[in-house]
Protein backbone atom coordinates (compact mmCIF):
# COMPACT_ATOMS: atom_id res chain seq x y z
CA UNK A 1 0.00 0.00 0.00
CA UNK A 2 1.38 3.42 -0.84
CA UNK A 3 1.94 5.95 1.86
CA UNK A 4 0.05 9.21 1.48
CA UNK A 5 1.65 12.56 2.15
CA UNK A 6 -0.60 15.05 3.89
CA UNK A 7 0.07 18.77 3.67
CA UNK A 8 -0.52 21.09 6.63
CA UNK A 9 -3.42 22.71 4.72
CA UNK A 10 -5.21 19.32 4.66
CA UNK A 11 -4.61 18.77 8.37
CA UNK A 12 -6.13 22.21 8.96
CA UNK A 13 -9.38 20.98 7.35
CA UNK A 14 -9.59 18.07 9.85
CA UNK A 15 -8.91 20.45 12.70
CA UNK A 16 -11.39 23.16 11.68
CA UNK A 17 -14.16 20.95 10.28
CA UNK A 18 -13.83 18.50 13.17
CA UNK A 19 -13.32 15.54 10.85
CA UNK A 20 -12.18 12.40 12.67
CA UNK A 21 -8.40 11.90 12.54
CA UNK A 22 -6.01 9.64 14.41
CA UNK A 23 -2.54 11.03 14.96
CA UNK A 24 0.35 8.70 15.67
CA UNK A 25 2.88 11.19 16.99
CA UNK A 26 6.34 9.62 16.93
CA UNK A 27 8.27 12.47 18.56
CA UNK A 28 9.76 11.94 22.01
CA UNK A 29 7.38 12.15 24.95
CA UNK A 30 8.56 15.55 26.17
CA UNK A 31 8.02 17.15 22.77
CA UNK A 32 4.52 15.64 22.52
CA UNK A 33 3.62 16.77 26.03
CA UNK A 34 4.79 20.29 25.21
CA UNK A 35 2.67 20.79 22.08
CA UNK A 36 0.83 18.85 19.40
CA UNK A 37 -1.66 19.27 16.58
CA UNK A 38 -4.89 20.29 18.27
CA UNK A 39 -8.40 19.40 17.22
CA UNK A 40 -11.59 18.37 18.95
CA UNK A 41 -12.02 15.41 16.58
CA UNK A 42 -8.45 14.18 16.86
CA UNK A 43 -7.35 11.10 18.80
CA UNK A 44 -3.71 10.56 19.65
CA UNK A 45 -1.11 7.90 20.28
CA UNK A 46 2.39 9.01 21.19
CA UNK A 47 5.16 6.45 20.74
CA UNK A 48 8.65 7.72 19.92
CA UNK A 49 9.93 6.44 16.58
CA UNK A 50 13.00 5.01 18.26
CA UNK A 51 10.80 2.59 20.19
CA UNK A 52 9.35 1.30 16.91
CA UNK A 53 12.58 0.46 15.12
CA UNK A 54 12.12 -3.26 15.83
CA UNK A 55 8.75 -3.20 14.13
CA UNK A 56 5.27 -1.81 14.39
CA UNK A 57 3.50 -5.08 15.26
CA UNK A 58 2.90 -3.98 18.84
CA UNK A 59 0.94 -0.88 17.89
CA UNK A 60 -1.04 -2.20 14.93
CA UNK A 61 -3.85 -3.22 17.20
CA UNK A 62 -4.03 0.26 18.71
CA UNK A 63 -4.63 1.97 15.38
CA UNK A 64 -8.26 2.49 14.34
CA UNK A 65 -9.74 1.15 11.11
CA UNK A 66 -12.58 3.65 10.94
CA UNK A 67 -10.69 6.96 10.72
CA UNK A 68 -7.78 8.42 8.80
CA UNK A 69 -4.36 7.93 10.34
CA UNK A 70 -1.62 10.52 10.21
CA UNK A 71 1.94 9.89 11.40
CA UNK A 72 3.65 13.02 12.70
CA UNK A 73 7.18 13.85 13.79
CA UNK A 74 9.30 16.98 14.24
CA UNK A 75 10.56 17.43 10.70
CA UNK A 76 9.29 14.58 8.52
CA UNK A 77 11.95 11.86 8.27
CA UNK A 78 10.91 9.69 11.19
CA UNK A 79 7.21 9.88 10.43
CA UNK A 80 7.88 8.84 6.83
CA UNK A 81 9.88 5.84 8.05
CA UNK A 82 7.19 4.72 10.49
CA UNK A 83 4.42 5.36 7.93
CA UNK A 84 6.27 3.14 5.45
CA UNK A 85 6.66 0.41 8.04
CA UNK A 86 2.91 0.54 8.75
CA UNK A 87 2.19 0.57 5.05
CA UNK A 88 4.34 -2.55 4.56
CA UNK A 89 2.06 -4.19 7.10
CA UNK A 90 -0.95 -3.34 4.95
CA UNK A 91 -2.09 -0.25 6.83
CA UNK A 92 -3.43 2.80 5.01
CA UNK A 93 -1.63 5.77 6.57
CA UNK A 94 -0.30 9.23 5.74
CA UNK A 95 2.56 11.27 7.13
CA UNK A 96 2.72 15.02 7.62
CA UNK A 97 4.77 16.86 5.02
CA UNK A 98 7.39 18.96 6.79
CA UNK A 99 6.40 17.64 10.22
CA UNK A 100 5.54 19.85 13.18
CA UNK A 101 7.93 22.45 11.84
CA UNK A 102 5.70 22.99 8.81
CA UNK A 103 2.57 22.77 10.94
CA UNK A 104 3.89 25.54 13.17
CA UNK A 105 4.33 27.77 10.13
CA UNK A 106 1.07 27.07 8.35
CA UNK A 107 -1.38 29.98 8.10
CA UNK A 108 -5.02 29.47 7.15
CA UNK A 109 -6.52 32.62 5.61
CA UNK A 110 -10.14 33.11 6.71
CA UNK A 111 -12.38 35.94 5.59
CA UNK A 112 -13.94 37.48 8.68
CA UNK A 113 -15.98 40.15 7.04
CA UNK A 114 -16.99 42.36 4.14
CA UNK A 115 -16.32 46.01 4.85
CA UNK A 116 -18.82 48.82 4.30
CA UNK A 117 -17.09 49.99 1.16
CA UNK A 118 -16.97 46.46 -0.25
CA UNK A 119 -13.46 45.74 0.99
CA UNK A 120 -12.49 42.62 2.92
CA UNK A 121 -11.02 41.75 6.27
CA UNK A 122 -8.98 38.56 6.50
CA UNK A 123 -7.68 36.72 9.50
CA UNK A 124 -4.64 34.47 9.12
CA UNK A 125 -5.01 31.62 11.58
CA UNK A 126 -1.76 30.02 12.64
CA UNK A 127 -3.31 26.81 13.93
CA UNK A 128 -0.04 25.31 15.14
CA UNK A 129 0.81 28.17 17.42
CA UNK A 130 -2.43 30.03 17.99
CA UNK A 131 -1.26 33.31 16.45
CA UNK A 132 -3.70 35.47 14.50
CA UNK A 133 -2.71 38.09 11.93
CA UNK A 134 -4.92 40.38 9.87
CA UNK A 135 -5.15 42.03 6.48
CA UNK A 136 -7.53 44.85 5.61
CA UNK A 137 -8.04 45.09 1.85
CA UNK A 138 -9.96 47.91 0.21
CA UNK A 139 -9.71 49.45 -3.25
CA UNK A 140 -6.33 47.94 -4.17
CA UNK A 141 -4.81 49.00 -0.86
CA UNK A 142 -3.98 46.84 2.11
CA UNK A 143 -2.90 47.07 5.74
CA UNK A 144 -1.36 44.20 7.68
CA UNK A 145 -1.65 43.85 11.44
CA UNK A 146 0.46 41.56 13.63
CA UNK A 147 2.09 39.71 10.73
CA UNK A 148 4.07 36.57 11.53
CA UNK A 149 7.55 35.92 10.14
CA UNK A 150 6.08 33.88 7.23
CA UNK A 151 6.02 37.12 5.29
CA UNK A 152 5.62 35.53 1.84
CA UNK A 153 2.12 34.43 2.83
CA UNK A 154 1.08 38.07 3.31
CA UNK A 155 2.99 39.42 0.33
CA UNK A 156 1.58 36.73 -1.97
CA UNK A 157 -1.94 37.13 -0.63
CA UNK A 158 -1.93 40.88 -1.26
CA UNK A 159 -0.55 40.26 -4.73
CA UNK A 160 -3.29 37.73 -5.51
CA UNK A 161 -5.85 40.30 -4.41
CA UNK A 162 -4.15 42.96 -6.51
CA UNK A 163 -3.57 45.11 -3.44
CA UNK A 164 -0.58 47.19 -2.37
CA UNK A 165 0.36 46.97 1.30
CA UNK A 166 0.69 50.57 2.52
CA UNK A 167 0.48 50.20 6.27
CA UNK A 168 1.96 47.60 8.59
CA UNK A 169 1.03 47.60 12.28
CA UNK A 170 2.05 45.61 15.31
CA UNK A 171 -0.27 45.94 18.29
CA UNK A 172 2.75 45.53 20.57
CA UNK A 173 6.28 44.19 20.70
CA UNK A 174 5.61 40.44 20.53
CA UNK A 175 7.33 38.05 22.93
CA UNK A 176 5.99 34.72 21.74
CA UNK A 177 6.61 34.87 18.00
CA UNK A 178 8.79 36.74 15.57
CA UNK A 179 7.06 39.60 13.80
CA UNK A 180 7.14 39.89 10.04
CA UNK A 181 6.22 43.56 10.22
CA UNK A 182 9.59 45.09 9.46
CA UNK A 183 10.33 42.65 6.62
CA UNK A 184 6.96 43.34 4.97
CA UNK A 185 7.41 47.09 5.35
CA UNK A 186 10.85 46.91 3.76
CA UNK A 187 9.64 44.69 0.92
CA UNK A 188 6.69 46.93 0.06
CA UNK A 189 7.79 50.40 1.11
CA UNK A 190 4.89 50.45 3.56
CA UNK A 191 4.99 52.42 6.80
CA UNK A 192 5.65 50.26 9.86
CA UNK A 193 3.89 51.45 13.00
CA UNK A 194 4.86 50.36 16.50
CA UNK A 195 3.82 51.70 19.91
CA UNK A 196 6.79 53.81 21.01
CA UNK A 197 6.53 52.65 24.65
CA UNK A 198 7.41 49.13 23.44
CA UNK A 199 9.99 50.25 20.94
CA UNK A 200 12.59 52.09 23.01
CA UNK A 201 15.29 49.61 22.02
CA UNK A 202 14.18 49.12 18.42
CA UNK A 203 17.06 49.69 15.98
CA UNK A 204 15.15 50.11 12.69
CA UNK A 205 12.93 52.94 11.44
CA UNK A 206 9.29 52.88 12.45
CA UNK A 207 6.48 55.32 12.89
CA UNK A 208 5.08 55.89 16.37
CA UNK A 209 1.62 54.56 17.04
CA UNK A 210 -0.31 57.00 19.17
CA UNK A 211 -3.79 56.88 20.62
CA UNK A 212 -6.32 58.13 18.10
CA UNK A 213 -4.03 57.72 15.10
CA UNK A 214 -6.26 57.12 12.12
CA UNK A 215 -5.29 55.84 8.70
CA UNK A 216 -7.49 54.88 5.80
CA UNK A 217 -7.08 51.82 3.63
CA UNK A 218 -9.02 52.67 0.52
CA UNK A 219 -12.14 54.00 2.19
CA UNK A 220 -11.84 51.88 5.30
CA UNK A 221 -10.73 53.46 8.56
CA UNK A 222 -8.22 51.91 10.93
CA UNK A 223 -8.08 53.73 14.25
CA UNK A 224 -5.61 53.17 17.08
CA UNK A 225 -6.96 52.82 20.63
CA UNK A 226 -4.27 52.89 23.31
CA UNK A 227 -4.87 49.82 25.48
CA UNK A 228 -1.81 49.08 27.64
CA UNK A 229 -1.43 46.15 30.02
CA UNK A 230 0.15 43.23 28.19
CA UNK A 231 2.95 45.64 27.37
CA UNK A 232 3.11 49.33 28.24
CA UNK A 233 2.45 50.29 24.63
CA UNK A 234 -0.19 47.71 23.67
CA UNK A 235 -2.58 49.29 21.20
CA UNK A 236 -5.88 48.01 19.79
CA UNK A 237 -7.37 48.91 16.43
CA UNK A 238 -10.92 49.65 15.44
CA UNK A 239 -11.36 48.70 11.78
CA UNK A 240 -14.28 50.06 9.77
CA UNK A 241 -16.00 51.02 13.04
CA UNK A 242 -17.05 47.39 13.28
CA UNK A 243 -14.07 45.28 14.34
CA UNK A 244 -11.86 45.58 17.41
CA UNK A 245 -8.39 44.10 17.02
CA UNK A 246 -7.33 43.59 20.62
CA UNK A 247 -3.79 42.27 20.19
CA UNK A 248 -2.71 40.34 23.29
CA UNK A 249 -4.92 42.28 25.69
CA UNK A 250 -8.23 40.49 25.30
CA UNK A 251 -8.76 37.01 23.89
CA UNK A 252 -11.95 35.00 23.39
CA UNK A 253 -11.97 33.26 26.75
CA UNK A 254 -8.99 34.78 28.51
CA UNK A 255 -6.97 37.96 28.91
CA UNK A 256 -3.36 38.99 28.31
CA UNK A 257 -0.60 38.42 30.80
CA UNK A 258 1.38 41.44 31.97
CA UNK A 259 4.65 39.71 32.81
CA UNK A 260 6.49 39.02 29.55
CA UNK A 261 8.63 42.11 29.76
CA UNK A 262 9.31 41.55 33.46
CA UNK A 263 6.92 44.29 34.56
CA UNK A 264 3.86 42.41 35.85
CA UNK A 265 3.43 44.47 39.01
CA UNK A 266 3.70 47.79 37.18
CA UNK A 267 1.40 46.89 34.34
CA UNK A 268 -1.41 45.11 36.12
CA UNK A 269 -3.14 48.45 36.78
CA UNK A 270 -2.96 49.35 33.10
CA UNK A 271 -4.41 45.98 32.15
CA UNK A 272 -7.28 46.46 34.57
CA UNK A 273 -8.01 49.96 33.26
CA UNK A 274 -7.95 48.84 29.63
CA UNK A 275 -10.23 45.85 30.16
CA UNK A 276 -12.64 47.32 32.70
CA UNK A 277 -12.76 50.97 31.62
CA UNK A 278 -11.36 51.68 28.20
CA UNK A 279 -13.10 48.81 26.39
CA UNK A 280 -16.33 49.60 28.27
CA UNK A 281 -16.40 52.94 26.48
CA UNK A 282 -16.40 51.28 23.06
CA UNK A 283 -19.44 50.01 21.21
CA UNK A 284 -20.51 46.59 22.46
CA UNK A 285 -21.37 45.73 18.89
CA UNK A 286 -17.70 45.58 17.88
CA UNK A 287 -16.47 42.15 16.83
CA UNK A 288 -13.36 41.27 18.82
CA UNK A 289 -10.48 39.87 16.79
CA UNK A 290 -7.58 38.95 19.07
CA UNK A 291 -3.95 38.23 18.19
CA UNK A 292 -4.12 34.73 19.69
CA UNK A 293 -6.36 31.85 20.50
CA UNK A 294 -5.59 29.24 23.14
CA UNK A 295 -7.80 26.26 22.41
CA UNK A 296 -9.51 24.87 19.31
CA UNK A 297 -12.91 25.36 20.96
CA UNK A 298 -12.37 29.11 20.49
CA UNK A 299 -12.27 28.58 16.72
CA UNK A 300 -15.61 29.14 14.99
CA UNK A 301 -17.05 26.65 12.50
CA UNK A 302 -15.72 28.70 9.58
CA UNK A 303 -12.20 28.66 11.01
CA UNK A 304 -12.29 32.23 12.30
CA UNK A 305 -11.60 33.38 15.84
CA UNK A 306 -14.03 36.23 16.50
CA UNK A 307 -16.76 37.15 18.97
CA UNK A 308 -18.82 40.21 19.74
CA UNK A 309 -17.53 42.42 22.56
CA UNK A 310 -20.89 42.24 24.35
CA UNK A 311 -20.58 38.45 24.53
CA UNK A 312 -17.06 38.68 25.92
CA UNK A 313 -18.24 41.12 28.61
CA UNK A 314 -20.60 38.45 29.87
CA UNK A 315 -18.60 35.28 29.16
CA UNK A 316 -14.83 35.90 29.09
CA UNK A 317 -13.28 34.60 32.32
CA UNK A 318 -10.92 37.57 32.60
CA UNK A 319 -13.74 40.12 32.43
CA UNK A 320 -15.76 38.74 35.33
CA UNK A 321 -13.41 39.63 38.18
CA UNK A 322 -15.03 42.50 40.05
CA UNK A 323 -12.52 42.64 42.89
CA UNK A 324 -9.31 44.47 41.98
CA UNK A 325 -7.12 42.47 44.34
CA UNK A 326 -8.48 39.24 43.03
CA UNK A 327 -7.68 40.50 39.55
CA UNK A 328 -4.13 41.39 40.58
CA UNK A 329 -3.58 37.89 41.94
CA UNK A 330 -5.08 36.31 38.81
CA UNK A 331 -2.71 38.07 36.43
CA UNK A 332 0.48 38.07 38.49
CA UNK A 333 0.48 34.76 40.33
CA UNK A 334 0.40 31.16 39.13
CA UNK A 335 1.07 32.28 35.57
CA UNK A 336 1.76 29.63 32.95
CA UNK A 337 5.43 29.14 31.96
CA UNK A 338 6.77 31.87 29.73
CA UNK A 339 7.00 31.18 26.00
CA UNK A 340 10.08 29.46 24.61
CA UNK A 341 13.00 31.88 24.11
CA UNK A 342 10.73 34.87 24.79
CA UNK A 343 13.57 37.22 25.62
CA UNK A 344 15.45 36.40 22.43
CA UNK A 345 12.20 36.78 20.48
CA UNK A 346 11.65 40.26 21.93
CA UNK A 347 15.21 41.24 21.00
CA UNK A 348 14.71 39.88 17.48
CA UNK A 349 11.53 41.94 17.13
CA UNK A 350 13.54 45.00 18.17
CA UNK A 351 16.09 44.25 15.47
CA UNK A 352 18.77 43.82 18.14
CA UNK A 353 19.22 40.13 17.34
CA UNK A 354 19.18 38.89 13.74
CA UNK A 355 19.05 35.09 13.91
CA UNK A 356 18.96 33.07 10.68
CA UNK A 357 15.73 31.45 9.49
CA UNK A 358 16.53 28.07 11.05
CA UNK A 359 17.25 29.65 14.44
CA UNK A 360 14.06 31.73 14.22
CA UNK A 361 12.13 28.52 13.69
CA UNK A 362 13.74 26.87 16.71
CA UNK A 363 13.02 29.94 18.86
CA UNK A 364 9.31 29.73 18.12
CA UNK A 365 8.93 26.01 18.74
CA UNK A 366 6.31 25.08 21.28
CA UNK A 367 2.90 26.27 22.33
CA UNK A 368 1.70 29.81 22.72
CA UNK A 369 1.47 30.99 26.30
CA UNK A 370 0.28 34.57 26.22
CA UNK A 371 -2.87 34.37 28.27
CA UNK A 372 -4.16 33.98 31.77
CA UNK A 373 -7.56 32.56 32.50
CA UNK B 1 36.11 10.69 28.19
CA UNK B 2 37.43 7.55 26.55
CA UNK B 3 35.09 5.43 24.50
CA UNK B 4 35.39 1.79 23.39
CA UNK B 5 33.46 2.34 20.16
CA UNK B 6 32.89 5.34 17.94
CA UNK B 7 30.08 6.26 15.54
CA UNK B 8 30.20 9.24 13.19
CA UNK B 9 26.61 10.19 12.42
CA UNK B 10 27.39 13.75 11.35
CA UNK B 11 25.56 15.06 8.33
CA UNK B 12 22.69 12.61 8.84
CA UNK B 13 19.21 13.80 9.65
CA UNK B 14 16.49 12.28 11.75
CA UNK B 15 15.82 9.34 12.09
CA UNK B 16 19.23 8.13 10.84
CA UNK B 17 21.40 9.16 13.83
CA UNK B 18 19.30 6.95 16.10
CA UNK B 19 18.96 4.13 13.58
CA UNK B 20 22.77 4.07 13.21
CA UNK B 21 23.34 4.36 16.95
CA UNK B 22 21.01 1.46 17.57
CA UNK B 23 22.81 -0.67 14.99
CA UNK B 24 26.23 0.29 16.35
CA UNK B 25 25.09 -0.64 19.85
CA UNK B 26 24.70 -4.28 18.73
CA UNK B 27 28.51 -4.60 18.58
CA UNK B 28 28.98 -3.00 22.01
CA UNK B 29 29.24 -5.20 25.09
CA UNK B 30 27.35 -4.36 28.23
CA UNK B 31 29.31 -1.83 30.28
CA UNK B 32 31.30 -0.56 27.29
CA UNK B 33 31.01 3.01 26.05
CA UNK B 34 29.91 4.18 22.60
CA UNK B 35 30.76 7.69 21.45
CA UNK B 36 28.32 9.20 18.92
CA UNK B 37 28.76 12.42 17.00
CA UNK B 38 25.80 14.01 15.23
CA UNK B 39 24.97 17.38 13.68
CA UNK B 40 21.20 16.88 13.85
CA UNK B 41 19.75 19.22 16.46
CA UNK B 42 16.68 17.05 16.87
CA UNK B 43 18.90 14.11 17.82
CA UNK B 44 19.88 15.91 20.99
CA UNK B 45 16.67 15.23 22.88
CA UNK B 46 15.91 12.03 20.99
CA UNK B 47 19.25 10.34 21.71
CA UNK B 48 18.88 11.14 25.38
CA UNK B 49 15.33 9.75 25.40
CA UNK B 50 16.32 6.68 23.38
CA UNK B 51 19.24 5.95 25.70
CA UNK B 52 16.89 5.96 28.65
CA UNK B 53 14.18 3.88 27.02
CA UNK B 54 16.80 1.34 25.86
CA UNK B 55 18.12 0.88 29.40
CA UNK B 56 21.48 2.48 28.64
CA UNK B 57 23.20 5.30 30.47
CA UNK B 58 24.04 8.69 28.99
CA UNK B 59 27.36 9.52 30.66
CA UNK B 60 28.13 12.79 28.94
CA UNK B 61 26.71 15.08 26.33
CA UNK B 62 28.67 17.98 24.84
CA UNK B 63 28.22 20.48 22.07
CA UNK B 64 30.75 22.46 20.07
CA UNK B 65 30.57 24.02 16.60
CA UNK B 66 27.13 22.48 16.03
CA UNK B 67 28.46 18.98 16.59
CA UNK B 68 26.77 17.09 19.40
CA UNK B 69 28.77 14.37 21.10
CA UNK B 70 27.26 11.65 23.27
CA UNK B 71 28.95 9.04 25.46
CA UNK B 72 26.57 6.18 26.03
CA UNK B 73 27.26 3.24 28.33
CA UNK B 74 25.49 0.09 27.25
CA UNK B 75 23.10 -1.31 29.82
Amino acid sequence: MTVRIMKPAEVARYSIEKKPLFILDVRNEDAFADWKIEGESIEYLNIPYFDLLDGVDDIKGELPRDRDILVVCAKEGSSQMIAEMLSDEGMDVAYLEGGMKAWSEYLEPVKVGTLKSGGELYQFVRLGKGCLSYMVIDADKAAVIDATRMTDVFLDFAKEKGATIEHVFDTHLHADHISGGNVIAEATGATYYLPSQDAEEVVFDYKKLADGLRVTVGETSVEAVFSPGHTSGSTSFVVDEAYLLTGDILFIDSIGRPDLAGMADNWVGDLRTTLYNRYEQLSEELVVLPAHFMEMKEVNADGSVAKQLSVLFSENHGLQVEDENEFRVLVTENLPPQPNAYQEIRKTNMGVLTPDAETQREMEIGPNRCAVR
Amino acid sequence: MKADHFLDATGLSCPMPIVKTRNAMKDVNSGEILEVKTTDKGAKADLAAWTKSGGHELLEQTESDNVYTFFIKKG
